[in-house]
């Protein structure tokens, strides 16, 4: 007994604190998965088709439109050069919706104030990042959005 | 005043029949023998009292509410909408719930205040102070969660930079934000989150918090003054508990009654900052409003973290700041730990300076907050 150094009392005190945690462990596992939200249906997308024209840009008070690229939420905005450009919308700052500036020709988060030019760069205020910008192709009237290619 | 002097009336005869099987004698000699000091700041002993009012108001017109709102991206803005508009009173009972709302996290914080700044955290109240800042922290997520509930523009935004907040926490920042938001986005799932948080979770986990809270507090007394250590017996005033404090506490409880039902009925959708106009339905989709802005009690962060640059030291700015009230908070909640002196009965300028720094810190964030647009 005394040569393995573990008694008898301290190996079954050892095995119900460990059985005790397991059970909890056994407990709060599947509270813990249920609160995780399953993954969403929707797949990232590589490529989406916008249910709007360049007229639609044009027609806007801001000349932007924002639109679903998958899971993210897209912004894409008419220049005073009459070329469109297309960025993720989620500021990198605080997750809130950016809106295009056309006064000053920035893309502008309200929620803090932080700004990034038209190519998505982050110029001023509290974001640490650029947004991620798309590449925008016209075919036609209709506008595809697709990521830049690694 | 024995009960044996004349024979015994109905009142007499129930409580013997109480005592004699529940054997409340011990209690209510104790809760007779109860007295608050009596100082040129007894006024702060009323601060938490009127906070458990207004507690009590929340939870009476919250489960009014209840009766009709419906969480939901497609039903919660309706069914408030329905609320204010059709049902008979409906706007006076949301306007009810959200000014008690403001009103309770102001007078608990002037309650933390006061408690912080007469030191009243001192041994052997610790644990009073412990679960009163739990309590406040939970007001606090009250507040947050039930904000999103109407689920108007207003609110869909502030819940986007709050649980984006929760994001940018090192490590498990990305499992937060799900759990949060019930999803990658602020979306119906959110509401869902939210509104059982709001209406089991926080109710459940505040109401023992207080339970706790209110024992320390009973079973303790009043805190006295920090120079009434060196007092003698004779130069100490105190009033009795039951009835002369109780019955001030209750004209304290109508007056705040009647103050809040003022506030209701003329500005049932709040005035100044403190404002809750159902205004748009959210819209995913949308940008945010012009102006966009946290509830006041948030609003010294919310201007803090706006002022920070986007790196400081190489780590992301809101990181930085975030750590920065992470420490600042834990010296607040550990100061009956690191306040030394105040059980001896004497000053801290630690101490005391560090409270007037938090305080100023606030005050000024607060009114640069609502300065700039």
């Amino acid at each position: 007994m005394t040569k393995s150094g573990v008694s008898r009392r301290g190996f079954l005190t050892w095995l119900t604190r460990g059985g005790i945690l397991a059970w909890l462990a056994s407990v709060f596992y599947p509270v813990i998965r249920f609160i995780m939200p399953p993954e969403s249906g929707e797949a990232n997308v590589s490529q989406v088709k916008l249910p709007f024209t360049r007229a639609d840009i044009e027609a806007d008070a801001k000349k932007a439109k924002t639109f679903k690229f998958g899971r993210l939420l897209g912004i894409i905005v008419a220049t005073e050069t009459g070329e469109l450009k297309a960025m993720a919308a989620t500021c990198t700052h605080l997750d809130c919706t950016v809106q295009h500036r056309p006064d000053l020709g920035i893309i502008w988060c309200s929620c803090h104030n932080g700004r990034y030019d038209l190519d998505g760069k982050n110029i001023s205020g509290p974001p640490p990042r650029p947004l991620e910008p798309f590449v925008v192709e016209e075919v036609g009237a209709d506008i595809f959005v697709h990521k830049e290619m690694a | 005043m024995s009960i044996d002097e004349h024979p015994p009336d109905m009142m007499q005869k129930a409580y013997r029949a109480i005592d004699e099987r529940f054997r409340i004698g011990a209690l209510v000699e104790y809760m007779d023998g109860k007295k608050v000091p009596k100082h040129r700041h007894s006024a702060f002993y009323y601060l938490g009292g009127m906070t458990l009012f207004l507690f009590l108001m929340q939870v009476a017109t919250g489960i009014l509410l209840l009766m009709y709102y419906r969480p939901g991206a497609d039903s919660a803005y309706e069914s408030v909408r329905f609320i204010v508009s059709e049902v008979t009173f409906g706007w006076l009972i949301r306007s009810l719930h959200s000014w008690s709302a403001n009103l309770m996290v102001m007078l608990a914080f002037l309650h933390m205040f006061t408690v912080f700044f007469t030191r009243a955290y001192r041994k052997p109240r610790e644990l009073t102070w412990y679960t009163g800042i739990g309590i406040l922290a939970l007001s606090m997520t009250f507040g947050f969660s039930g904000y999103l509930l109407p689920w108007n523009e207003l609110a869909f935004f502030a819940t986007r930079v709050g649980t984006g907040m929760a994001g940018a926490v090192p490590v498990i920042g990305d499992y937060l934000l799900i759990i949060m938001r019930g999803g990658e986005e602020v979306t119906g799932a959110t509401i869902g989150r939210f509104f059982g948080l709001h209406v089991a979770i926080l109710p459940a986990a505040f109401t023992s918090l207080l339970a706790l809270h209110l024992i320390f507090v009973q079973r303790q007394g009043m805190s006295e003054p920090l120079g009434w250590a060196n007092k003698k017996p004779d130069e100490k005033r105190y009033i009795k508990f039951f009835p002369e404090f109780a019955l001030r506490d209750a004209l304290v409880w109508l007056v705040l009654l009647n103050v809040l039902v003022l506030l209701a009925v003329i500005f049932p959708d709040g005035i100044g900052v403190v404002h809750w106009p159902l205004g748009e339905k959210a819209d995913p989709f949308g940008a945010p409003p012009a102006v966009i802005r946290p509830e006041w009690y948030f609003m010294f962060a919310f201007q803090a973290l706006k002022m920070i640059p986007a790196h400081v030291l190489l780590i992301e700015g809101e990181l930085f700041g975030m750590a920065l009230f992470g420490i600042g908070g834990l010296i607040w909640v550990l100061v009956p730990y690191l306040d030394r002196k105040s059980p001896e009965g004497k000053q801290s300028i630690w101490i005391i300076s560090f409270g007037v720094l938090v305080v100023l810190f606030m005050v000024v964030m607060t009114i640069i907050g609502y300065m700039v647009e």
